[in-house]
């Protein structure tokens, strides 16, 4: 009697036909319930709605540079991207004189040339990279953007303008808020009861008011707090103003980062004698930094789109020069304020959500060891 | 023989050196008061010497004086005949009303965008994505200056306007809504909805006290809503009350009646409901990721039915992580009205620090008393949630 025995796997079944295939993904992700099947109708109705027209107004009936203000002003015309590209050099530049625009763009490729390998993580020369970020480009961005040294024409800061000072503006704000808010940060983590009352004052009073009356004070009273005579810089007093705020904001993220630091690491630091500035420069410091760069880089978020609050106190950044741009009568048309708003909008989103995506990367990157 | 030695070594004597950490603080401690005291009075001076240069003068006699400028929009009486400290009262309650009223609108949006976000359902995530993502990055000063100058300036004139339902009316001189006015006997209907109210209480007590002795469930919130719109509905009919609406309607240049609400408030709580709504948005939908998926297992272990799974265990942890950045949203929204000044709308900044500056030019005074205002309404608000907060906390051993 020989026994059936089978020699080879049989064959898998198909799974069924329910659980794969579009059908599948249809029912699973769009029409699991009746509710979800009528949220889904609404906003499938809504897409249909809302997506045809706003790809006419913003690319088919758009008119495109090349077109003119009558174009614009044809009933039913889309985005006048005509009047974007007449006045594009204002949008960047503000009323900096245009036979010298060469300044502004040498300075826009340094600091380009050199945040994309301070951004990359495996990019060789951090230190090197990273002093000539953080020193020697403000002094080659004053020297050059200002003028009166080398034979460059003096360009007062009130020709500034456009986007240019919108990233000066940020720019400067990260840079002199980085040390002061570390400095606050140490001085309310410290045990000297004054030292640490008055930082704790500080951080809190500039977190507590909103940042256009910092930038009132700034512009009204600074002046009047300086020696008679003195006069002090538009463009400096919001400077200012803007760095004082947001080292108050850098200091709770820096707080955030020295309080992971765990204490043994404190500890170990003074076991092996090292005075304050030591251990907390050595150790703890590059540490916390390191923690806390998704939130720095949330801060230089907020604070860019924060900077067109200068518009406010008569600064001609980027938003101040579109708003300028709308009562320009020569390209009057229905659409072109918000023509202008969206040009505006889209160079502030590019800004911020590459930044937010790079910030979402580095956090992910700094996570690797605790990731469950 | 070797003796140990087992006496302590006397303790040094403290000598001032600047080696003694004690001391050392001190030092430390007393040269950073100095150098704050010398520079506070190096401004005071300064200030002082600049105001007698401008022959300016000081003090908070001018909130007494009558203001003469037109606030075009404001909760109680205002003319050119009011004083000063009447136009502060104004910018006040100006911008606590639309502060308040953001908060709420945005509190609903947010928690709707960020549970739609987390949604099963690909297209209503994928919507919420694209919202949060697209609003969070554009700068609220932008998003005002697109609601006011390109959508509500753009509007139809007055004679034109747009009807919406319910006898709204949007031109470019803003938004009108009809203004219920309900008559003398509608007070018991307010009695009622308060009774109706209690009782609900009553019998959730009640209940909830059943439950614990003996296991058995009663359904408090259909009955209670039953009862209470039952003695609402029954005192409506009994006593006769009525409410008229005022409706707005169109005269010879405007519209008379009605709640008139301008432009620059509806642009103002448009722009920080939808931007606040954004970032509230994701402090939920973090909220809501923070709690693990254990508890979840967990409850439906304990055969926990759907509802009771979300209000007694998911919520209520989530809660937890979304309520500290949610007080820190609602306190930046606060902080944000103040970018209405750039509208013209009358809040705090626009009238006082505005206005009333140009006007008296006593800067200091005026700067310093609006930053106390968001000084006190930031502290109120941390206190009110520091106080929530410590109420939902763990509670650890």
């Amino acid at each position: 009697m020989t026994a059936e025995v089978r020699t080879e796997m049989a064959p898998a079944l198909p799974p069924p036909r329910r659980s794969t295939g579009v059908g599948h993904w249809l029912r699973q992700n769009l029409f699991a319930t009746p509710t979800d099947a009528i949220m889904t109708v609404v906003g499938a109705l809504f897409l249909v709605w809302a997506v045809p027209q706003l790809i006419e107004f913003l690319f088919t009936k758009a008119v495109w540079p090349g077109g003119t203000v009558e174009d614009c002003r044809v009933m039913g015309a889309g985005a006048c991207w005509a009047y974007i590209g007449a006045r594009i050099n204002f949008f960047i530049y503000g009323f900096y004189p245009m036979d010298e625009y060469w300044r502004p763009n040498v300075v826009f490729a340094l600091a380009a040339l050199l945040v994309v390998p301070l951004a990359i993580p495996k990019a060789p020369f951090k230190v090197v990279n990273a002093l000539l970020f953080f020193v020697a480009l403000p002094i080659v961005t004053v020297v050059l953007l200002s003028g009166g040294s080398f034979g460059l024409r003096p360009v007062p800061t009130d020709q500034w303008g456009g986007l240019l000072v919108t990233l000066i503006i940020s720019y400067v704000a990260i840079l002199g808020s980085l040390p002061l808010g570390i400095l606050l940060a140490l001085g309310r983590q410290s045990k000297l009861p004054v030292i640490k009352t008055l930082c704790v004052a500080f951080i809190e009073l500039w977190r507590a008011v909103p940042l256009i009356t910092v930038l009132f004070m700034a512009s009204i009273m600074l002046p009047l707090f300086l020696p008679q005579g003195t006069s002090i810089d538009k463009l400096l007093r919001a400077l200012v103003g803007v760095t004082l705020f947001a080292s108050a904001y850098m200091a709770e993220v820096i707080r955030g980062g020295l309080q992971a630091i765990p204490r043994g690491q404190y500890e170990a630091a003074a076991s092996l004698g090292l005075g304050y500035w030591k251990r907390m420069g050595f150790i703890v410091l590059p540490q916390a930094l390191k923690h806390v760069i998704p939130g720095i880089v949330n801060i230089f978020i907020s604070l860019f789109k924060d900077t067109s609050l200068v518009s406010i106190v008569g600064i001609f950044d980027l938003l101040n020069t579109i708003q300028a741009g709308t009562s320009d009568t020569n390209w009057f048309s229905p659409t072109q304020a918000t023509t202008g708003y969206i040009f505006a909008a889209i160079i502030y989103w590019i800004f911020c959500f590459s930044m937010s995506r790079y910030s979402l990367f580095m956090e992910r990157r700094l996570n690797t060891g605790h990731k469950r | 023989m070797a003796t140990i030695d087992t006496a302590r070594p006397a303790p040094p004597t403290r000598r001032l050196s600047l080696n003694d950490p004690v001391f050392r603080g001190l030092v430390y401690q007393i040269l950073v008061a100095v150098a704050v005291v010398l520079f506070a009075a190096w401004i005071i001076s300064n200030t002082a010497a600049n105001l007698q240069a401008q022959n300016k003068t000081s003090g908070f006699d001018f909130l007494g004086k009558t203001a003469g400028f037109d606030i075009s929009f404001s909760l109680f009486p205002w003319s050119r005949a009011s004083y000063y400290w009447e136009a502060f009262l104004v910018g006040l309650t100006n911008t606590i009303l639309v502060a308040a009223i953001g908060i709420f609108f945005a509190t609903i949006l947010g928690f709707m965008l960020g549970v739609a976000r987390l949604s099963s359902n690909f297209l209503i995530a994928r919507l919420a994505t694209v919202y949060i993502e697209t609003i969070r990055n554009i700068p609220l000063l932008l998003q005002l200056f697109f609601w006011y100058f390109a959508v509500l300036k753009a509007m139809p004139a007055v004679r034109n306007s747009l009807e919406l339902p319910f006898d709204i009316f949007v031109n470019q001189r803003g938004l009108f809504v009809p203004k219920p006015i309900p008559d003398e006997a509608f007070g018991w209907v307010w009695v009622a909805l308060i009774a109706g109210f209690v009782i609900w209480f009553g019998i959730g007590r009640w209940a909830k006290a059943r439950l614990e002795r003996t296991g058995r469930r009663f359904p408090v919130f259909i009955t209670g809503l039953a009862i209470t719109i039952v003695l609402v509905a029954l005192v409506w009919l009994i006593s006769g009350a009525d409410v008229q609406f005022e409706v707005p309607a169109l005269e010879r240049f405007n519209f008379k009646g009605g709640i008139a609400l301008p432009p620059e408030f509806v642009a103002l709580a448009f722009g920080l409901i939808i931007y606040t709504a954004a970032f509230i948005g994701e402090t939920v939908r973090s909220g809501i990721l923070a709690v693990s998926h254990g508890q979840t297992e967990a409850a439906m272990a304990l055969g926990l039915k759907e509802s009771d799974r979300l209000r007694l265990v998911i919520v209520p942890q989530a809660m937890r992580v979304i309520v500290p950045p949610l007080t820190s949203q609602y306190l930046n929204l606060t902080k944000n009205s103040s970018l209405g000044a750039a509208i013209g709308y009358p809040e705090l900044v626009n009238v006082f620090s505005g206005t009333a500056l140009n006007q008296t030019g006593r800067a200091i005074e005026i700067i310093a008393m609006t930053m106390a205002v968001y000084l006190t309404l930031s502290l109120l608000t941390s206190a009110i949630m520091n106080w929530y907060n410590a109420r939902v906390a763990l509670v650890e051993r």
